[in-house]
């Protein structure tokens, strides 16, 4: 009642707007959450936009997945084909492989929302890497945002197994193949392999339990987990308050930008709706996964091409580089490493990009917030390494491939799985090396242009005939982008003997530790930025002003 | 600057602010070159200050929500006008569904209007002057934390958890072990692996049976250069666990030029250089069955796992760690191929029991 009774006076009732604000207000504290969040700063910049990609990509799945779940049927039960789709007409078939071609051919727009559905599925996780790539090389995951960057983490590696479960539930023959391989690296597993295979499975493979199964994880399980993530990464965002870059105004103490209210929201929002659109024209013109191409699945059956969704193209990779070495112990037990190294590789190169921040924390021993975004070049052992992870990537990929490269370049495919066996190991640490002399390189040069200025075109005759160049001196807010940023100090191990000149003991680890700081800081690893009295000390000197 | 940044009014939220907000204020010489310019001053655009620019903005942004009422109108259309299994041509997409075209366009069209729209109104019409928010240190001021954390001293020492060992420690073995009731709950996911993988349809004097006629095979079927996929006799396609027995029992057959067969043993295991090997690549499962008549191998289209059938099926190249296992065959009285036996090694991908 107070409000009533503070308001200014006014002829009649408060508008039904306020009114409803206030009984919100009443019951759920609306107006002191309003004053904390309505005029909110979100600053502004293209790569802010890519998580929203992501999170946009979210909602269209699970606004299409619903939809998908009023018609698909996830029973293994065979049926025969009775639909509209003439060529499968009296084929053998799961319930479910029968629903998907259901949805696809008998109900309207059913092909539109399931390849709505998958696109947006694969700009999930395109949004979700393309994300973490530039919260990475900006060095935004840094305190206080390292939980935030493994609660996204999290979500990449659930938004895999999601999609995973996902394109096998339509039991066609390429889901079918997929569903085959997993139950192959199950079975590669020691000691446990044929009893979680059992389980998983409900029995032999394919039995009739997995499809009913995946969908459980699949519509339910994983979703349900990453819809709380999400809600937990959309709230620290909140709590810590965007990073921003180095420009004018900005400071690791202030954000600046548009409001919440209304320019961020209606830019949000409207994303949304450019997303959403987007990926519905795309699923207008771009057919994806045409389950009735190939027939349902039959383990006895198999088509060239059958490649996994992008996301999955590494590890596929990674299981066609590996020779084929088997094992058998003594006793008649089998080691199967063609698969068991791949399935212990796959996580691990997930893991190294999940765990990173808490590396470089504990390397830098840095322990202040920071809030402006790193330039890449401004830290080049993180930028290398990052570079080096992407190639990795990258040549797992090229030979998850290597049967298409291999049909459409005419090349040999043994030549390029080799290729690919040799360029795990040798890329990377080449890519490595080449990345971190380049932001050197970079770091030079702004350097160069801090104390010298920039090249202005004008060629200047001096008395006594020798051509210069003139610089022009940086603008004030050029040269606060390009000497802003913290150059850190490597870590030190501290002196070898204490105050007393006893020997002190110092862990090996540590010692790693204040190697692999110098690696990142250390003389050889940076160019230190101009001071101010070097700058001061060239351009007083110089007659350009 | 802007004006946002030199409002006197002090700030909303108590707290620290970053330490090294401080250093900034107040250490930084007036002269400094490389001190923070602060925020450039807001350039007005066009429409700030020409209402005829702003009113063309106004009518673009409707223009644009015009147009996605329109589409939304023609989706319903194309939904009660175009029948579902109408193909149309349409260039460059070629021959595709009416529907799902005309659907996806106008609804694609719909959704971004609308976020085209909204972008355009954020944009052109809404300020777009930048405001300034302080940030504060996440991490709490000593006094808020010493604060808490002698309430929770207060509450543990009031629970008396910390005093009275046995009702710790009864409380913690009891929460540790009711977890294994769910444990013991997923047994019945599935039936233990006993000897499962390890048999398969195939008996002695099973029929070999052409899996594209179904009709047994004889000798002459099989000719020089050609692959034959086979199933066992009696495992229909209608069988309610036909996707397991054929999973482990699909098999192939080719037929060598009896002195083109390397390995003796496989030799022998055949009919007159009539071979029948499992057809379940040994890496993951996948049917290996592309076959190069020239060379006598087959290729796996998975993981390009490549076979010499000439040679008792050993892997030549890529990831499979053993041979394709090979069926035992010969002739019964009638003429027809049939197995001498079930598989002397599963089929299959391997496992830990395997051997």
């Amino acid at each position: 009642m107070s409000t009533a009774n503070d308001a200014p006076q006014r002829r009649g009732k408060a508008p039904a707007g306020e009114r409803l604000a206030d009984w919100a207000d009443g019951r759920v504290g609306l107006y002191a959450l309003a004053k904390a969040n309505m005029r909110k700063v979100f600053p502004d910049h293209w790569s802010f936009l890519l998580g929203e990609i992501a999170l946009y990509s979210f909602i269209i799945i699970i606004l299409t997945g619903v939809y998908l779940t009023l018609f698909f049927e996830p029973s293994m039960s065979e049926v025969e084909y009775a639909g509209s789709y003439k060529p499968l007409q009296g084929v053998m078939m799961s319930e479910a492989y029968a629903s998907a071609l259901h949805i696809t051919f008998d109900v309207r727009g059913g092909l539109l929302v399931r390849q709505i559905h998958h696109w947006a599925a694969l700009i999930f996780v395109a949004g979700i890497f393309i994300h973490m790539l530039r919260v990475f090389f900006t060095g935004a995951f840094r305190k206080p945002r390292e939980v935030n960057w493994l609660f996204g983490f999290l979500l990449l590696v659930l938004a895999i197994f999601t999609g995973l479960t996902g394109y096998s539930l339509p039991d066609d023959l390429m889901s079918g193949i997929g569903v085959r391989f997993m139950e192959g690296a199950i079975l590669a597993v020691p000691v446990v392999g044929t009893y979680l295979q059992m389980f998983i499975f409900g029995g032999e493979f394919p039995g009739h339990d997995i499809i009913p199964r995946f969908f459980v994880v699949h519509i339910l399980l994983l979703p349900g987990i990453m819809l709380g993530l999400v809600v937990a990464h959309l709230i620290l965002i909140v709590y810590h308050k965007h990073t921003q870059y180095a420009a004018p105004g900005r400071s690791n103490n202030v954000v600046v930008g548009p409001p919440l209210l209304p320019v961020y929201m209606a830019k949000a929002g409207g994303f949304f709706f450019l997303v959403f659109g987007v990926i519905t024209a795309i699923a207008a013109t771009v057919t994806i996964n045409p389950i009735w191409a190939l027939g349902p699945y039959r383990p006895d059956k198999v088509s060239t091409d059958a490649q996994p969704d992008w996301y999955l193209g590494f590890s596929e990779g990674l299981v066609r580089m590996m020779p084929g070495w088997e094992w058998v112990l003594p006793g008649g037990y089998t080691l199967n490493f063609g698969l068991l190294i791949p399935v212990i590789v796959f996580p691990l190169l997930l893991v190294v990009i999940g765990v990173y921040p808490f590396f470089e924390g504990w390397v830098t021993g840095d322990k202040r917030e920071h809030h402006v975004a790193e330039r890449p070049r401004n830290n080049p052992t993180r930028t290398a390494f990052g570079m080096a992870w992407l190639s990795e990537f990258a040549v797992t990929m090229l030979a998850g491939g290597n049967d298409v490269w291999a049909v459409n370049f005419n090349l040999s495919i043994n030549a390029i799985t080799w290729f690919c066996r040799i360029g795990f190991f040798v890329v990377p640490p080449i890519v490595f090396i080449i990345t971190r002399r380049w932001c050197l390189g970079l770091q030079r040069r702004d350097r160069e242009k801090v104390l010298h200025g920039r090249e202005s075109g004008i060629i200047k005759r001096l008395p006594h005939g020798e051509f210069i160049e003139v610089h022009e001196p940086l603008p004030p807010e050029k040269l606060y982008q390009l000497v802003s940023h913290d150059q850190s100090e490597p870590y030190e191990v501290g002196p070898e003997v204490d105050e007393n000149g006893v020997r002190r003991r110092i862990s090996p680890l540590e010692r790693a530790r204040a190697r692999i700081s110098r690696g990142y800081f250390g003389e050889n690893a940076q160019i230190p930025k101009p001071t101010r009295e070097e700058y001061q000390e060239l351009t007083s000197g110089h007659g350009h002003h | 600057m802007s004006s946002h940044t030199d409002e006197p009014e002090p700030s909303p939220h108590e707290g620290e602010h970053l330490p090294s907000q401080r250093d900034e204020h107040s250490a930084v010489p007036a002269d400094d070159p490389f001190a923070n310019p602060g925020l450039p001053p807001h350039e007005p655009r066009r429409q700030d200050i020409d209402e005829q620019a702003a009113k063309r903005s106004e009518r673009s942004v409707s223009l644009l929500f015009a147009l996605s009422t329109l589409a939304t109108v023609g989706f319903i259309a194309c939904y009660v006008a175009i029948p579902i299994d109408k193909i149309v041509y349409i260039w460059p997409f070629g021959h595709v569904s009416g529907l799902n075209f005309g659907l996806g366009l106008t609804l694609g069209l719909a959704l971004f209007c609308i976020g085209a729209g909204a972008i355009h109104w954020a944009r052109t019409l809404m300020s777009d002057e930048e405001i300034v928010e302080e940030r504060h240190a996440i991490q709490a001021p000593p006094e808020v934390k010493a604060h808490v954390l002698a309430e929770f001293r207060k509450g543990a020492a009031e629970s008396q958890i910390g005093r009275r060992r046995l009702l710790r420690n009864s409380m913690l073995g009891a929460l540790s072990v009711v977890p294994l009731a769910g444990l013991v709950l997923l047994r019945d996911l599935g039936p233990l692996p006993h000897e499962k993988l390890r048999h398969t349809r195939w008996k002695k004097g099973t029929l070999i049976v052409n899996e594209s006629t179904a009709q047994p095979l004889r000798p002459e079927d099989i000719v020089v250069g050609s692959l034959t996929q086979a199933r066992p006799d009696g495992l229909d396609p209608h069988d309610e666990n036909f996707a397991n027995e054929i999973a482990k029992a699909a098999v192939m057959l080719v037929r060598l030029q009896p002195e083109d067969i390397k390995d003796q043993r496989s030799a022998e295991w055949g009919h007159e250089g009539i071979l029948c090997f499992s057809k379940i690549c040994t890496h993951i499962g996948c049917p290996a069955t592309l076959y190069e008549q020239q060379t006598h191998h087959a290729l796996c289209p998975c993981h390009q796992s490549t076979f010499d059938l000439s040679d008792g099926a050993r892997v030549l190249f890529g990831p499979a760690g053993h041979p394709l296992p090979q069926l035992r065959i010969t002739v019964n009285d009638d003429g027809y191929l049939e197995a001498l036996g079930d598989f002397e090694e599963p089929p299959g991908p391997s496992f830990w029991e395997r051997g």
